[in-house]
Parts: C-alpha cells; sequence; structure tokens
C-alpha cells in the first residue's frame, strides 16, 4: 500500500482529529471519519479505509467491517452530483412511493443503486425517511422532496440534467 | 381541532422557533437555571420518578427508574445518550422537535444529564436528518456561547459536553445497544443484556439512552412540576401495583390514508379513532379505513373494528398489538390488499435485520421470500400457516433472539394474517386456482433486484 497515492487530504485529516478529543477511544471515531471522506468524496475508496485505519490507530479490516455493515458508504465509485433516496416504507407506499421509484428509475433510465452516465444523480431506495406527512417523499442530498407526484419528479429531473443540483450533498 | 393545549408543541409555529432567542423569550432555560440553583440531582430523579413519565422511544420503560439504575457513587464517567435514530416507519416526532424546538430538547438532554451526573452527552442523529442536523448543531453552538454547555454552567459546578453523532442509514442503531456498538465505532450488533447499559454501556460505563421526546417532557415537567404532568393521561390501575400508568401529552404521528397527516399532541389514551377523525380530518376520498398501524409498523395492526382501542401503553397491547410504541399511527383505507401491506412490513425487516441471530435472520428473509411468491401468484394456503409459525418463533417474547427487532417483524405478519385470514385465503386462491393446495416445497423465484 505504500506505493498507493494518497488519498485523504491534509484539510480531511484535520476535520478527522477534530473529533479525537470527543471520545474517549479513537475506534468511536470510525463514523465520523467515514461522514468526512464520503461527504467530500462522494463515496470511501479502500486506500482511504486503509489511511483512516491508520489514523484511528486500528486495522484496515476493523474500519471495513464497520463500514460494509451499513449501506450508506459507497466503495467502487462515487455516487451522483445528488444522491435521490427514494422512500419505500409503508406510508409512503400506501401513497405510492413504489410506483414512484419507477416512474423515476424509468424517466432517469437507471436501476435504483445506479448512477446517470453523466455522474449527475444516483438514485436509490429508501426505507422511512421520517417525513411520512409529506408521503411520497424523496430526501435529494439535503432536500426534503415532499408529496412527489410524477410531474414533481419530471421537473427535479429536469432542474438535476440542466447542472442544478439538488444540494448535492450536506 | 380538539382544544387540549399544545405543550411540547407550544413554540412550533412561531417564527424562528428554533432559535436561542425565541426559546428564551418563551421562558426557556429558566427551568434549567432553578434546577441548577435549587435541587440535587436525586431531587430531579425523584421529581421525575413520581411523575411516572415513561419513555417515548418504544419500549416505555419508566425514565426516573431508568436513571435510579445507576450505580451509586459511581467514579465515572457516566454517559447520556440521545436516540435520534428515529427509524421506526411511520415515526417523525423526533424530527418536528429537532427541527422547530431544538432548545426544548437541549434543556431537558442538559438537566437529564444533571439527575444522572453525565458529563458527556452523544445525540445519535440518524443522517436522513440533514435539517435536524444543521438546527441542532447551530442551537448546541448557541449553548455553548451562552454558557448552557460547557464547564460551569450557568456559574454552577455542572459541567456537561454536547456532541452529535451522524449515523449511516440502519434501522438497528436505534436499539439501545445497537446504538451503543454504532457510537463505539462497531457494527451496530446490539448486545445480549444483562448487562443493561445502566450497569455497562458505553465505552463500558454507566450509561442512559433516552428518546429526544423523553428529554422533552424532562424540560416541561422541570418547568411545570409533577402535578402538571400527572393531570394528563391515564391514571395507573390500581389493581395492578406495578401498572406505572400513562401519563403526560404525547406527541402522535398520523400518516398514510388521512386527509391531514401530522404530528399531533394529545393526552396519552386518546383513541386511534378520535385522532383519525378529530385531528386528521378523518379518512381520505370520503372513504372508510381498513385498518391502522397504532405504533409504529412493528406495533402490527388494529382492525377498522379496533379503532376506538385507546392510543396509551396498555391500549393496543388488549387488540392483541405489541405496544403503543412509538404511537405512530398509518391509516389504510378500505381499497388497500392486505397482502400488499404485509409485503412492505416483511421487506422493511428482511432489509433492515443485522443478521446476528438466525432465526432473525432467516425468518425475516423467508417471510420476504414467501410474500413475494404470494404475491407473484405462486401462494399456497400452506404458506399462511409457515408465515405464523415463523410470526410466533422469532423474538424476544418467545425468547429466540438478541433484540426486539424480531418481535417487531413478527407482530404485522401474526396480526396480519389472524385478523384477516379469509382475505389471504381468498386471494391465494384466486391467484394460484391450479396450485393453492399445494404443500410440495415450492420452487425459488428468481431474485429480485435490490441492494
Ligand atoms: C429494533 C429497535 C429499534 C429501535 N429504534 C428506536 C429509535 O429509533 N428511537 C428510539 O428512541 N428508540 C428506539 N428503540 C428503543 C430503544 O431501544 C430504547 O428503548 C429507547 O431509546 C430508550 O429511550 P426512552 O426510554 O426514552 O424511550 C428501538 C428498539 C428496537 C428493538
Ligand atoms: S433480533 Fe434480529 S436485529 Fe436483533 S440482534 Fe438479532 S438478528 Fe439482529
Ligand atoms: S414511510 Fe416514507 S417517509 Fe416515512
Amino acid at each position: 500500500m505504500a506505493t498507493a497515492e494518497r488519498i485523504l487530504t491534509d484539510e480531511m485529516i484535520e476535520a478527522i482529529k477534530a473529533f479525537f478529543p470527543r471520545y474517549p477511544t479513537r475506534q468511536a471515531v470510525t463514523l465520523p471519519a467515514l461522514h468526512v471522506v464520503n461527504d467530500r468524496l462522494r463515496y470511501v475508496p479502500l486506500q482511504a479505509v486503509v489511511e483512516i485505519a491508520a489514523l484511528l490507530g486500528l486495522k484496515p479490516a476493523e474500519v471495513q467491517d464497520t463500514l460494509s455493515f451499513y449501506g450508506f458508504f459507497k466503495q467502487d465509485k462515487p455516487h451522483g452530483e445528488t444522491r435521490a433516496w427514494v422512500c419505500r416504507s409503508i406510508s409512503c407506499a400506501l401513497r405510492g412511493g413504489d410506483e414512484l421509484l419507477d416512474h423515476i428509475c424509468h424517466a432517469a433510465g437507471i436501476a435504483p443503486g445506479e448512477t446517470t452516465p453523466d455522474g449527475k444523480l444516483t438514485i436509490e431506495f429508501a426505507e422511512c425517511l421520517g417525513a411520512c406527512e409529506f408521503a411520497p417523499c424523496v430526501l435529494a442530498g439535503s432536500a426534503l422532496l415532499r408529496n412527489v407526484t410524477p410531474q414533481s419528479a419530471n421537473a427535479f429531473l429536469n432542474d438535476i440534467r440542466k447542472g442544478a443540483p439538488s444540494n448535492g450533498h450536506q | 381541532m380538539p382544544k387540549f393545549e399544545p405543550i411540547l408543541l407550544a413554540n412550533i409555529g412561531k417564527p424562528d422557533s428554533h432559535t436561542l432567542k425565541v426559546y428564551e423569550a418563551g421562558g426557556g432555560y429558566r427551568a434549567l437555571k432553578r434546577v441548577l440553583a435549587e435541587m440535587k440531582p436525586v431531587d430531579l430523579i425523584e421529581m421525575v420518578k413520581s411523575t411516572n413519565l415513561r419513555g417515548r422511544g418504544g419500549a416505555g420503560f419508566p425514565t426516573g427508574l431508568k436513571w435510579s439504575f445507576l450505580p451509586k457513587d459511581h467514579p465515572g464517567p457516566i454517559y447520556m445518550c440521545i436516540n435520534a435514530d428515529e427509524s421506526e416507519p411511520g415515526t417523525f416526532n423526533n424530527r418536528i422537535l429537532m427541527e422547530f424546538d431544538p432548545h426544548q430538547v437541549i434543556e431537558g438532554i442538559i438537566l437529564s444529564c444533571y439527575a444522572t451526573r453525565a458529563q458527556t452527552a452523544y445525540l445519535y442523529l440518524r443522517c436522513e436528518y440533514p435539517t435536524s442536523h444543521q438546527r441542532l448543531q447551530a442551537a448546541i453552538d448557541e449553548c455553548y456561547a451562552a454558557g448552557y454547555l460547557g464547564k460551569n454552567i450557568c456559574g454552577s459546578e455542572f459541567s456537561v459536553d454536547l456532541y452529535m453523532h451522524r449515523g449511516a442509514a440502519a434501522y438497528i442503531c436505534g436499539e439501545e445497544t445497537g446504538l451503543i456498538e454504532s457510537l463505539e465505532g462497531k457494527r451496530a450488533w446490539p448486545r445480549i443484556k444483562p448487562p443493561f447499559p445502566a450497569v455497562e454501556g458505553l465505552f463500558h460505563k454507566p450509561t442512559v439512552v433516552n428518546n429526544i421526546e423523553t428529554v422533552a417532557c424532562v424540560t416541561q415537567i422541570a418547568a411545570r412540576g409533577v402535578e402538571w404532568f400527572k393531570s394528563i393521561g391515564v391514571p395507573s390501575d390500581p389493581k395492578n401495583p406495578r401498572d406505572p400508568g400513562s401519563y403526560g401529552p404525547k406527541l402522535y404521528c398520523l400518516s398514510g390514508h388521512v386527509n391531514n397527516p401530522g404530528c399531533y399532541e394529545a393526552p396519552l389514551g386518546i383513541t386511534c379513532r378520535q385522532l383519525i377523525e378529530e385531528y386528521g380530518g378523518g379518512v381520505w376520498k370520503g372513504r372508510k379505513g381498513k385498518a391502522a398501524i397504532p405504533g409504529g409498523i412493528s406495533m402490527g395492526l388494529l382492525t377498522e373494528a379496533e379503532f376506538d382501542t385507546p392510543l396509551d401503553f396498555a391500549g393496543p397491547g388488549k387488540a392483541g398489538c405489541l405496544g403503543l410504541g412509538t404511537a405512530a399511527v398509518v391509516v389504510l383505507d378500505e381499497t388497500v390488499s392486505i397482502v400488499d401491506f404485509l409485503h412492505n412490513s416483511c421487506r422493511f425487516f428482511a432489509h433492515e435485520s443485522c443478521g446476528q441471530c438466525t432465526p432473525c435472520r432467516e425468518g425475516t428473509a423467508w417471510s420476504l421470500t414467501m410474500l413475494n411468491r404470494i404475491k407473484a401468484g405462486k401462494g399456497r394456503l400452506v404458506d399462511l400457516d409457515l408465515l405464523l409459525e415463523i410470526g410466533d418463533s422469532i423474538g424476544i417474547m418467545p425468547g429466540t433472539t438478541i433484540c426486539g427487532l424480531a418481535d417487531g417483524a413478527a407482530w404485522p405478519i401474526k396480526n396480519a394474517i389472524r385478523k384477516f385470514r379469509g382475505e389471504f385465503e381468498e386471494y391465494i386462491k384466486r391467484t394460484n386456482p391450479d396450485g393453492y393446495q399445494s404443500t410440495e416445497a415450492a420452487r425459488a423465484l428468481p431474485v429480485l433486484a435490490g441492494h
């Protein structure tokens, strides 16, 4: 690994280190560190896992074990500029959530979990987004799209295509 | 709208309700100052104990009692974990509090830390709540600047730090020991209890885990007193000395097929029907109700005939549901297929099981496989008994799993099939006229895509 190019920038390392005083163990900084990297790179490649582990005094396998438990951090390539989570849990499903996911995927030409070829949008299904009063809903980056209809979904997709990311990532 | 005056939601709707300025203008942090000046930690524990406040996160465990399980004279540190993982389908009351009244929550956290002598609090926030994250961080910053957090709060001897910790989209992080494992940087595998967190929790230290709404109640109890809290809700059953009753206001989340979905504050014990009619404006499109989830999907189902069930801690159980849960009511109108409902529920739990216990991992996965098969027109009547066998054998109640996720997976299966068996049978016969009586081992369906 010594020859691989460093992925964590100095800024990321500082941001991760800022969490150290909050916890009595370094391992507790695992999730915060993964978020620091993911917020900036939109994925956490293996090389970053190795570097995070070194920073936290852990084995890479320990960080990878935690990372792989959560479906949240992509590892093969970055997710799109906007990551859209379409809710499929019960309150949304009762108001057309499954059909909405179908519609959005069809209109964008990708399957759940995939990213559009222009890299602008990743669509994923989500379990309850905690916004059931706005069912069916979509969390796009940090923007919550409420009571989404096929029409408002199309408008959202058009904005994305025109390059107006919905708050990209947080 | 009914006349019950909201207390937990009183600030919501005011302009800039999330700011310190508006919170203080409404009397915020006065209770904290008074408690720090006049009460000892044990007095605050006694006060909360005598309200019989029960945790709002789902289990309904009495909060003061939980606090009193912490070892006496422990050298420390003691940790406070605030559970804001809120992932139970149908539930969003914590989000409302965090977005629109974060200071009411933070005042409750500081008070809870004072009572339990915790000097560090972690607020575990699900990562799907970016607005909550931003509002809470701004509120925490305001508190440090104003001396409500940090060293020597309001000039007292008491110090506490509050940190936010973001989750990564896993329902199981809401289970209190899954939350602790996740905070420690590991996979969120719930721990076998005992030891309970009060004895050995986060970083092997005594730990309290409390829900966001629970600590908001602590704020109001400190501000308004025991009498006020006990004047609301349903008293303890005099014939059962161990029943703590259902006191206080409650935030009910209402969604699904109602005219006005939303988060409403009502006295504990309001019936499901009252909530739907008086707050939700009735079932949408002039239709009739068919069923309702009483408190998050894990709790099972009430049929329309059971809508007069009071939504207090004892009510849903009497109608065969798991409990009050998160008091999130999801209404299904008469057009909903019960097969679709159960498929949705099984899909959720199969996706969210952490995989640690075989009965839960396999039971949730197989129940989804069977529901997929039934939906695809390949169901057999025997599948219903197989599903019930899973429902009756996974969970803490039958004693086969480590945590309650499996009970939550089991209850919708048991309730849906036992309360709507005729509809399942009719569906299976209609969609699989040639094979519904078969008892041969079924062939696997092709694996459906998903992640
Ligand atoms: C599978 C599962 C998921 C849970 N999710 C949550 C949750 O998202 N938020 C919550 O406060 N409690 C949740 N709980 C309950 C917690 O384990 C715990 O009882 C609660 O946080 C304690 O706080 P309280 O006493 O203030 O209610 C969950 C329990 C289980 C079994
Ligand atoms: S019951 Fe299910 S979710 Fe809970 S610990 Fe066991 S496998 Fe994990
Ligand atoms: S069910 Fe979709 S936000 Fe809750």
